[in-house]
């Protein structure tokens, strides 16, 4: 493959202050067009993981380079990457729109071309009629949808996704997980997802990373070649349960080496 | 009401009887009480009959409102102007230093302790020197009531500029946000609940302050508010005037509570959990 990746992870490793190991060196190649989940127990180094691709934490050794440049440097590859959190992190004294705004407002971008691109990510995301609502008015899944239109806004190509759906019930979850593979797959994004559920990983991969805990560390890789759209029915399929077995197995694998450390 | 009220409160307005309405209810029981006390008090007056220099009834001391009005609200004027202009003067300054505090962690560390030192020196011991030393006798008094109302503005705002959810603040910091959006976008908004808290206990002790202050300062000349009135009755064994002053003193703070309150309410209703009555 002669094109740039868009992420590489060279040997990077992650020891907290206090001493704890949090992630053993990694190397992870993420292509343009990926959708790559990061699967694994609490405390695997999943969300560290991911929160070093973004820059939100330095690591204590190895390299991470984003279309071949360091993430500060992003913006010269004519990329662009958002992060979305685990919780909503809306402001709650701010409209939906001034929420969703806010990363343009940040960057200087003029009122004239915010306004439309506003509206764009919150049709996507289908909440354009809640533009004016509060925070606080809206459901936990509508509040994690206006989180995903603030990402969108900026027009990224990488995504990163730090279990953004782990709050809500499954029948949100599931919804909200279809919702992103056709944002996915309609804006031609990378994405690089955080989840602890097999199921959400499978539904949603071209790959998943197993992770495991304690040291945090990668297990396996495994491939999703189940072609796209994935409708509801592939949640029911052989295929699905096939692959499902496949991770736990890898994850208990991973777990049953330490399993009387992960009891601690 | 009922027509005007949203939808979703319609049907529970009109089937509900006056007396169960929640906002009836929080100005009916504690009217109830009022009347109840001060019927009491008329009738225990009267029924034993207390002479009226140690404690005169509620009427008397309304007639003495009404007789005294010239003198009382003129000296209830001067009260006020000390207690409104201690009161800005403690919410800019107390909130000046919190930002200076939020600012940098060492001009928090080596100002902090003087903070707390200015709050717990009871103002009563300060007040005569520093009448003694500030010679316009309107701002000794404007400097003591700051004093006793600077400390819950420069502890609530230092709080609510820190207290920023973590993931908004992670969220601006991806985003690079400078150290003025940040401020602007983030800290202030987060503050502003705090802020509202420390101004409604500073109002209240801006009074308290300014009343103190007078008492301290005292016939010596420099007032003619409320405590003096107060003190000058005391004095002249005039006992339903006392009462009077001591009335307008306490609905005045009263009132300036509720203003703090409607303040806030006007300010984060829309959103902050301490205002929303709903869910």
């Amino acid at each position: 493959m002669n094109e740039v990746p868009a992420v590489e992870v060279l040997s990077v490793e992650k020891t907290y202050p206090n001493g704890t190991h949090a992630l053993q060196p990694v190397n992870l190649t993420v292509q343009e067009g990926e959708f790559v989940t990061l699967l694994g127990p609490s405390g695997c180094g999943k969300s560290t993981l991911l929160k070093m691709v973004a820059g939100l934490l330095p690591p204590s050794n190895g390299r991470l380079l984003l279309w071949r440049k360091p993430v500060e440097q992003i913006e010269s590859t004519g990329h662009r990457l958002s992060f979305v959190f685990q919780e909503p992190t809306l402001m709650p004294w701010a409209r939906v729109q001034s929420n969703v705004r806010l990363p343009l407002d940040l960057a200087g971008v003029p009122a004239s071309e915010a306004g439309p691109r506003v509206r764009d990510a919150l049709a996507m995301v289908g909440l354009d009629k809640f533009a004016g609502a509060l925070p606080r008015e809206l459901s936990g899944g509508m509040q994690m949808r206006v989180s995903i239109a603030r990402g969108l806004v900026t027009q990224p190509t990488l995504l990163l996704m730090d279990e953004p759906f782990g709050a809500l019930d499954e029948i949100t979850r599931n919804k909200l997980d279809s919702d992103l593979l056709d944002l996915w797959s309609a804006k031609k994004l990378t994405v690089i997802f955080v989840t602890h559920s097999i199921y959400e990983a499978v539904y949603l991969s071209t790959r998943v990373v197993v992770m495991a805990a304690r040291p945090g560390r990668l297990v396996e890789e495994v491939q999703i070649d189940e072609p796209y759209p994935r409708g509801p029915e592939f949640r029911v399929s052989t295929a699905f349960s096939r692959y499902a077995k496949q991770l736990q197995d890898s994850l208990l694998r991973a777990s049953g080496t330490q399993a009387e450390g992960a009891l601690s | 009401m009922a027509e005007s009220a949203p939808a979703r409160s319609t049907k529970s307005t009109r089937a509900t009887p006056l007396l169960a309405r929640p906002e009836f209810q929080r100005v009916f029981y504690p009217s109830l009480v009022a009347v109840l006390l001060i019927g009491l008090w008329q009738w225990w007056v009267t029924a034993f009959d207390i002479p009226r220099f140690l404690v005169p009834s509620p009427l008397l001391v309304a007639q003495t409102l009404v007789a005294d009005a010239g003198l009382l609200f003129g000296a209830l004027f001067t009260t006020l102007k000390i207690t409104v202009f201690a009161f800005v003067c403690a919410t800019v300054l107390g909130v000046l230093i919190a930002f200076a505090f939020v600012q940098s962690r060492v001009i928090e560390t080596a100002l902090f302790p003087y903070a707390v030192l200015l709050q717990v020196t009871p103002i009563v011991a300060i007040a005569p020197l520093i009448i003694i030393w500030v010679k316009n006798p309107t701002a000794s008094l404007v400097i003591c009531a700051t004093l006793v109302a600077l400390f819950p503005i420069i502890a609530n705002t230092t709080l609510g500029l820190r207290s920023v959810n973590p993931g908004l603040m992670s969220y601006f910091k991806l985003n690079r946000a400078s150290r003025l959006q940040l401020l602007w976008r983030l800290r202030i908004p987060s503050a502003l609940p705090y802020f509202f808290g420390g101004l409604r206990i500073s109002s209240g002790l801006a009074l308290i302050g300014a009343v103190v202050a007078e008492f301290v300062a005292g016939t010596g000349g420099t007032g003619t508010g409320l405590a003096y009135q107060i003190l000058q009755s005391g004095y002249q064994l005039n006992i339903p005037r006392m009462f009077a002053a001591l009335l307008l003193i306490t609905v005045t703070g009263v009132l300036l509570f509720a203003a703090m309150a409607w303040l806030s309410k006007l300010a984060l209703g829309s959103w902050h959990e301490s205002e929303a009555n709903h869910g």
